[in-house]
């Protein structure tokens, strides 16, 4: 009889899956899906990603149609071409879902991010924060004595060079809101 | 005009509207409107069962018996949570159901109310869709907008929770023909550049086979018309799914039997060694494929499926069409008349002959013994004795259920009704009520593990109350027979957990409920006691001892590919590798 000596994680994703013949290079693609704005409709969705395992980098929602009543929910996810293929065809089963557009496919997109940062600090280091800021073109929307709120907008990537920048000044919470994307073009 | 009525009543009306005679379930608190609004109709009958798991089974076996949804109504907290299982299992089987669940009233939702449970939070990932009915005048409108989820595209389970002072105010009925037209339209004709690509390679394949599942079964009688119309016009050999059996029938000549782990050798093979797979309706499920990076490695791959998430889920398609089975088999066979029904008769008939040396084997071989029944003995004489009738086949789930796929033979859709996806011990029972409900005059038999057969007894009640004569075919090894084969072949004999002790005496439990029992232990007594269980005009418990470690072959080891099955009483010593260990 065959000994159970099996090495942990020997099987890349679950007991049922081994999966050699699709390519494992990860990609990150941002999805918008169009949906009925219905109760329970965005626990549709987050339920679809955590009960297949599937990654959620970035995710907003907000009703863009208010007589019509439905809402933009834009997903940044992270997977193999495979992976992502199925997210989309899982995303389109669900009922409430009208359109599901892989805007990283679709010719590419303008992704924006909003944040507020307040950062607290005197002398020198407040005077830097104020000059970062006007460089990141953030705007100073509350200020105190020892304080600041900065808001900014713009790439994921641009949010996150400010942060890091704003860190040794002293940052002290960070809010955002997740990137909301639009396809370029017609 | 529309029509004002309470919340009750629009339940009862939007049924029958949708042309419901049929309702498995069970009242409590929070649904009693709705069965007052029962008692006083008549157009509507309750089957009342004994839990409501055994409720939605009954349903699942009345839809897979007609095509047509299974209803079930029970009440708010554990009524709903008992339902789960059952809509978990007509989910991963593609089964139409509406099931119907009271709520607490709306002012006491989130309030940890008595029987008080998040309905449609817990039964989200088990529903194809599901409505949380807050306005009265919303109710009728839901539930045609459900029955048309629950039937359309991919067949599923659908749930809509009605709280109570929902049930009792009154609103606008919407009548069936005025519902709003649903976004809901799954596309059901396939790609013809796609279906045409699919013909050029039908015309010149040296080794084709058609793969064929629960989805041609799903798309109605017609599409397994079309399919037997494909298979013998083209002649090219065809297997099936456990959920597909009866698609194609078992006495048609280009029959390979059963894919899968415990498919047949002919039909396994031919899925390794063919150069044209034909997938129409299944899933390249794990059970099918084995081990995916050695599945049928030099084939061309064309999958039709309504799902678009079945394509590409699991295996690389080279033809992927989107569609209903029956509209694109339909355009297949028109496309490929049109261009002059070619096919590759040189590479066919050198195909068929590798194939005659495969069925040479003879992989269902056994020796009848003399002194203890033998479970494929029992189901080869079950097959003998009820061959010709009208006859429905249930199961529950374990060896029992595919000795039943490779014994019995199936030559017509919708006659066998078994837990595939989920593989839920004690579905077969509560199935068999519902496919006699649906065919009172048929003969049902549940084909049956003593073990599962146990997880829903309480169902004898139900049987015995509306004079359903299901027979229950137990096959009773007093083993939880498919776990002990697992532990033989993997866990070195550690037999943990595995004997049916404390069993009952079938033959009294069976008279308990006021039905016949019959035991069976001698397999020369064996046709007498079949016939006596098929002439008694009511429910029998058959409690047929068999064999007690018998194994279920043949069998691809988990991890292994189609091409390294296990035969018969072949050595079994060290077949399942480190890594198909971890699979089960
Ligand atoms: C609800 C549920 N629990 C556990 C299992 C795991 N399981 C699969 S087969 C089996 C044994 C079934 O025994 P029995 O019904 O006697 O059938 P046999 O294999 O002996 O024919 C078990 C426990 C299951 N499939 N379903
Ligand atoms: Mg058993």
């Amino acid at each position: 009889m065959s000994a159970l000596n099996i090495k942990k994680g020997s099987t890349k994703h679950s007991a049922y899956n081994l999966r050699p013949t699709f390519s494992d290079v990860q990609e990150t693609h941002t999805l918008a899906v169009l949906v009925d704005n219905e109760p329970g409709v965005l626990a549709r969705v987050i339920g679809l990603f955590s009960g297949r395992g599937y990654n959620i980098d970035s995710l907003t929602v907000a009703e863009v149609d208010h007589e019509g009543h439905t809402s933009r929910i834009t997903i940044v996810t992270t997977g193999t071409p495979q992976v992502i293929e199925q997210i989309k065809a899982q995303l389109g089963r669900i009922v409430p879902v009208h359109e599901v557009h892989d805007l990283t496919v679709e010719g590419g997109s303008v992704e924006r991010e909003l944040a507020l940062i307040k950062v607290e600090g005197a002398g020198d280091k407040r005077v830097e924060a104020l000059r970062l800021a006007d460089i990141f073109r953030a705007q100073v929307v509350d200020s105190t004595l020892e304080s600041f709120v900065f808001q900014i907008t713009g790439t994921p990537e641009k949010v996150d060079a400010f942060v890091d920048l704003m860190r040794p000044l002293g940052l002290l919470e960070v809010a955002r809101t997740g990137v909301a994307a639009l396809s370029r073009g017609m | 005009m529309t029509r004002q009525m309470t919340g009750a009543k629009m339940v009862v009306q939007a049924l029958k509207d949708q042309g419901v005679d049929t309702v498995f379930g069970y009242p409590g608190g929070a649904v009693l409107p709705i069965y007052d609004e029962i008692f006083q109709q008549n157009g509507i009958r309750h089957y009342l069962v004994r839990h409501e798991q055994g409720a939605v089974h009954a349903a699942e076996g009345y839809a897979r018996a007609t095509g047509k949804p299974g209803v079930v109504l029970v009440t708010s907290g554990p009524g709903a949570t008992n339902a789960v299982t059952g809509l978990t299992d007509a989910l991963m089987d593609s089964i139409p159901l509406v099931v119907l669940t009271g709520q607490v009233p709306t002012f006491m939702i989130g309030s940890d109310a008595f029987q008080e449970a998040d309905t449609v939070g817990i039964t989200r990932p088990c529903t194809k869709h599901n409505w949380l009915v807050k306005d009265t005048d919303r109710l009728s409108g839901i539930i045609h907008e459900a029955f048309h989820v629950a039937t359309s595209g991919r067949p599923g389970p659908v749930l809509v929770d009605i709280p109570k002072d929902v049930q009792f105010a009154s609103g606008a009925y919407t009548e069936k023909t005025k519902v709003k037209v649903s976004h809901y339209q799954p596309q059901v004709k396939g790609d013809m550049e796609t279906i045409t690509q699919l013909v050029e390679a039908i015309e010149t394949a040296e080794r084709p086979v058609f793969y064929t599942g629960g989805g041609v079964i799903n798309s109605g009688p017609g599409a397994s018309q079309l399919l037997r119309e494909l298979v013998e016009a083209t002649g090219f050999p065809i297997t099936s799914t456990l959920m597909g059996l009866g698609a194609y029938p078992a006495s048609g000549k280009n029959w390979l039997g059963m894919l899968g782990m415990h498919g047949l050798y002919e039909a396994n093979m031919s899925m390794h060694g063919c150069d044209l797979m034909i997938n129409i309706g299944a899933r390249f499920d794990d059970r099918i494929t084995g081990r995916l990076d050695a599945f049928s490695p030099k084939s061309k791959k064309a999958h039709i499926d309504i799902d678009p998430s079945s394509i590409n889920k699991v295996i690389k398609t080279d033809m992927p069409i989107i569609g209903d089975v029956g509209h694109v088999l339909e355009d297949v066979l028109k496309v490929w008349k049109a261009r002059g029904r070619k096919v590759n008769r040189e590479g066919l008939s050198k195909w068929w002959a590798r194939i005659e040396e495969w069925r040479k084997v003879d992989c269902l071989k056994y020796k009848p013994s003399g002194q203890a029944i033998r479970p494929q003995y029992a189901l080869d004489r079950l097959e003998a004795l009820t061959k010709g009738r009208d006859r429905y086949i249930c199961t529950e789930v374990g060896q029992h259920q595919m000795w039943a796929a490779q014994y019995l033979g199936f030559e017509d859709p919708n006659r066998w009704m078994t837990s595939g996806g989920l593989g839920t011990m004690g579905y077969g029972f509560p199935a068999s009520i519902g496919v006699q409900v649906a065919h009172p005059d048929a003969l049902v038999i549940n084909v049956a593990g003593e073990a599962s057969w146990l997880m829903n007894m309480q169902e004898m009640g139900t049987a015995v109350q509306y004079r359903l004569p299901v027979k229950q075919f137990i096959l009773n090894n007093e083993r939880l027979g498919m776990v002990r084969q697992w532990q033989e072949l993997l866990h070195g004999e550690r037999y943990s957990q595995s004997w049916s002790e404390a069993l009952p005496d079938f033959v009294k439990l069976a008279e308990a409920f006021g039905a016949k029992g019959i035991l069976c232990t001698d397999p020369a007594d064996l046709d007498d006691a079949i016939m006596e269980m098929l002439d008694h005009d009511g429910p029998v418990i058959f409690d047929c001892l068999v064999e007690k470690h018998e194994n279920c072959f043949p069998m691809i080891p988990s991890g292994e590919p189609h091409n390294k099955m296990l035969l018969g009483e072949a050595s079994t010593k060290d077949a399942i590798g480190t890594k198909g260990a971890v699979m089960v």
